[in-house]
């Protein structure tokens, strides 16, 4: 049996991806359809198995972490990609480079003269209570006025197609690793599809990354010594850690390889001595990063790395202390932060969004704990979240209670429709499950980068709404199609 | 090159090759044995010397039984063991782990479905050859697709050094099971002489009767020493006199042109090393390592001394990794 779209049940209570429920194919979508549809039952069946036998012999994994230690699991993917027009992305990338744009200006004015506080713009009690400002990083001059040098910000779309930001990752996003390698695999899997289309290529990515890093370099003119340091391999993103050392052709190095000298300059330990590092693309969380400056068990940084950056001997990206605008009660001010500094409105829109230090907010949030998404501020990968309608009547006063107590840490949304695209299940049926996309926006030099598209994820259970991989959520392929013509 | 790195990587191929050389190991002694009157003595203990775990082996219980069962058990599967196979595969496994990136992609999943295999085919008494079999012939399908897809830098530097450091060591150690089981035995020692020309005549003609009854076996251990280590074959080829204990030692340790025998694995160990930057020490400790191997009067050390002298050599190569170690490896 193949497929018929029109038996697809997209039901029009949300947004589909790639079928509009009374017509059918959208534009962009119409050829990746038509083909689909003309593959037997038993083609599709190959074409899935081919995916995953390529997962399993390029070995993308992910680690999870369970009861007894971590393991290493298959990347989950679904080979059915998900398609955005590109009139439609154009405008997204605008949104995006206009808020990383914002959001770098508004942390190097919290580290410095603070004067969106100042203008009454942004509450001083925020920052006051902000687990991830930090201030050791007061007064620093990073390169480029750059604080965020590697974005991902998580964009969904509601039931009426309305496209919405609804976090930035500022800290230590992680991803891109697996939108490189599923573009990869469904070359491998639908080289056909490539012949005939004006699909937007991403490969471009790791070539980007490392001249945006190279530009950091606190020595011009010279040929810079970047490398990615990683907490080590039970890290659940230590395979985009390696993946991205090796496609750049740097080394992966881990604390333990680096030491900071009496000049304040960072070395590496080889086999030929000690060699001077540039710039150091971290993936560790800040407080792990230097032993001396944050805490002082961590056996992950290295010691005196704060002190080497502070004099500007090495550059960090994500420089420390980005973070202090990943947070999901700054995420609410984002659209005054555009205004203030850009006088711009905000190209892509917020999420509406309550703030339970707020009396008012916090009211309408106790009395619609089942409405609602309820989200700690700094918290990532779906962890310590409650999806209010899903959730049981105990989860509901625990939380209620969990607000009252920290009322500054919690903040909460409408549940969305998310979007759907169509995913081919276990049974060789093509069903609808909801995606979100994250692109990634890289700043520095020579000028604003974002993926062409991005990660998109997908929740494969039936109806759930959580996209994490270490949630049950999978993957897919991304196309930016130009329609333009057709 | 990361010094963690290079360490990871030559570790990585000293355990694959510790692995491969224990099974080696078994394979010896299990033949030996099959081979010798029943009523000799020896049996599986002088194993648990040779690979240097004796306190590990009685640390838990001081009467603990060294028979065929426990001693294999201890060598293939005990993962409190840090050289049995299981926990050198599983350490070789951990180490490629963290440098995924340098080494080819089939390098690991070939590891990674050795170690599998191991960890899930205990083997029994009656498996135990295969299963050996299957584990060298694993580990040489590893230093295979190293050869042929590693650029030869600095990493393909590291990956022999930890091979033939290993392999130059255990074929010491497997030596020594012969001396274990046979040399030292004072007495005895006469037995073997009759087989060196050279030798035959100086020798005293006491103990005649034991020498009768000694031959028939003298051979076929040595036999199994040189098969043991894939050795036999080429031995006939460039040696062409029957199987006698000091031409065996001779080959197995200062043959030049035989991959496993000592003096080949320091002359590759030189090559790597003088393709190294800071290589003044490590090539000191090596020269000293081959003048006491060039030095050795080996028909002498086929009739007695052949213990000690391996625990000179031995630590010897413990000098030179110690040499390697605080060049190139994180401190």
């Amino acid at each position: 049996m193949t497929i018929e779209w029109q038996h697809y049940a997209a039901t029009g209570s949300y947004y589909d991806e790639l079928i509009a429920s009374a017509t059918g194919p959208r534009p962009a979508a119409r050829a990746l359809c038509e083909y689909l549809a003309s593959l037997s039952d038993e083609e599709l069946r190959e074409r899935k198995t081919a995916a995953e036998l390529a997962i399993l012999v390029m070995g993308i994994t992910f680690t999870v972490y369970a009861e007894g230690g971590s393991i290493d699991r298959a990347w989950p993917f679904d080979i059915v990609p998900r398609i955005i027009p590109k009139h439609e992305w154009d405008r997204a990338e605008a949104g995006l480079k206009q808020r990383v744009q914002a959001l770098n200006l508004f942390i190097d004015d919290l580290y410095h003269e603070q004067k969106i506080i100042q203008d009454g713009v942004f509450p001083a009690e925020v920052l006051v209570q902000s687990v991830n400002f930090r201030p050791q990083c007061v007064g620093v001059n990073p390169r480029h006025g750059v604080w965020a040098h590697i974005c991902g910000s998580d964009l969904v779309r509601d039931k009426d197609g309305t496209i919405y930001v609804l976090e930035d990752n500022l800290r230590v996003p992680s991803g891109v690793s697996y939108m490189l390698e599923n573009r990869v695999v469904t070359k491998r899997v639908f080289p056909e599809l490539f012949e005939h289309q004006r699909i937007q290529p991403v490969d471009d990515y790791t070539l980007r990354l490392y001249d945006m890093l190279a530009s950091l370099s606190p020595r011009p003119g010279d040929h810079p010594t970047v490398v990615v340091l990683t907490p080590g391999i039970y890290n659940s993103a230590y395979f985009e850690h390696s993946y991205l050392a090796q496609q750049m052709g740097v080394e992966l190095v881990e604390g333990s390889d680096l030491e900071v000298g009496d000049d304040d300059c960072v070395y590496m330990r080889t086999i030929e001595g000690l060699e001077r590092v540039d710039v150091i693309y971290r993936r560790i969380d800040d407080l792990f990063l230097d032993p001396e400056a944050f805490r002082p068990d961590s056996a992950l940084g290295v010691k005196g790395l704060m002190r080497a950056w502070r004099a500007g001997k090495v550059a960090l990206a994500n420089a420390p202390g980005a973070g202090v605008a990943d947070d999901k009660v700054v995420y609410a001010f984002v659209p005054e932060i555009i205004k203030y500094y850009l006088d711009q409105d905000p190209l892509i829109a917020n999420v509406p969004s309550y703030l339970c230090m707020r009396e008012k907010d916090r009211k309408y949030v106790l009395a619609n704990l089942d409405k609602l998404v309820v989200k700690p501020a700094n918290e990532s990968g779906g962890y310590g979240m409650m999806v209010g309608p899903h959730a049981t009547s105990a989860e509901h006063k625990r939380f209620a209670k969990l607000i009252q107590k920290d009322p500054r840490n919690y903040m909460a949304q409408p549940t969305l429709a998310l979007s759907t695209s169509p995913t081919l299940c276990d049974d060789n049926q093509m069903e609808p499950r909801h995606v979100d996309l994250r692109p990634f926006i890289l700043s520095g030099s020579p000028s604003t980068y974002v993926t062409t598209g991005g990660l998109t994820r997908v929740a494969l259970r039936k109806g759930s709404l959580v996209v994490n991989s270490s949630q049950g959520g999978g993957s897919k392929d991304t196309w930016i199609v130009d329609t333009e013509g057709l | 090159m990361l010094s963690r790195v290079a360490q990871n990587i030559y570790w990585m191929t000293r355990q694959i090759e510790r692995a491969e050389d224990t099974a080696r190991l078994i394979n010896v002694n299990t033949n030996l044995l099959l081979d010798l009157p029943r009523n000799t003595t020896f049996g599986w203990l002088p194993l648990i010397f040779i690979v240097g775990a004796d306190n590990l082996f009685f640390e838990k219980d001081p009467n603990r039984l060294a028979d065929e069962t426990n001693v294999v058990k201890f060598l293939i599967s005990d993962r409190d063991h840090p050289s049995s196979i299981i926990s050198s595969l599983a350490a070789a496994r951990e180490n490629l782990r963290t440098t995924r990136d340098t080494v080819p992609q089939e390098a690991w999943e070939h590891i990674n479905g050795l170690y599998i295999y191991a960890r899930d085919h205990l083997p029994s008494r009656r498996g135990r050859f295969e299963f050996l079999r299957r584990v060298i012939r694993g580990a040489q399908q590893i230093g295979g697709l190293l050869a042929g897809a590693m650029s030869r830098t600095s990493a393909y530097d590291f990956v022999r050094l930890g091979h033939y450091l290993e392999r130059a060591d255990m074929t010491t150690r497997i030596l020594d099971v012969r001396s274990a089981n046979l040399l030292s035995r004072t007495g005895q020692t006469q037995t073997q002489t009759q087989q060196t020309q050279t030798q035959t005549q100086t020798q005293t003609q006491t103990a005649t009767t034991e020498k009768e009854e000694q031959d028939p076996f003298e051979s076929i251990q040595w036999m199994s020493v040189l098969k043991s280590l894939s050795a036999y074959q080429m031995y006939r080829q460039q040696v062409r006199v029957r199987v006698s204990g000091p031409d065996v030692l001779k080959f197995l340790l200062q043959d030049e042109y035989f991959p496993r025998a000592v003096a080949f694995c320091l002359r590759q160990l030189e090559i790597c090393l003088r393709k190294l930057p800071r290589n003044e020490a490590s090539l000191v400790a090596l020269a000293a390592l081959k003048q006491k191997l060039n030095a050795a009067a080996v028909p002498e050390l086929a009739h007695e001394g052949l213990h000690e002298f391996i625990d000179e050599v031995q630590i010897g190569f413990g000098e030179l990794h110690d040499q390697i170690a605080a060049a190139y490896f994180a401190h």
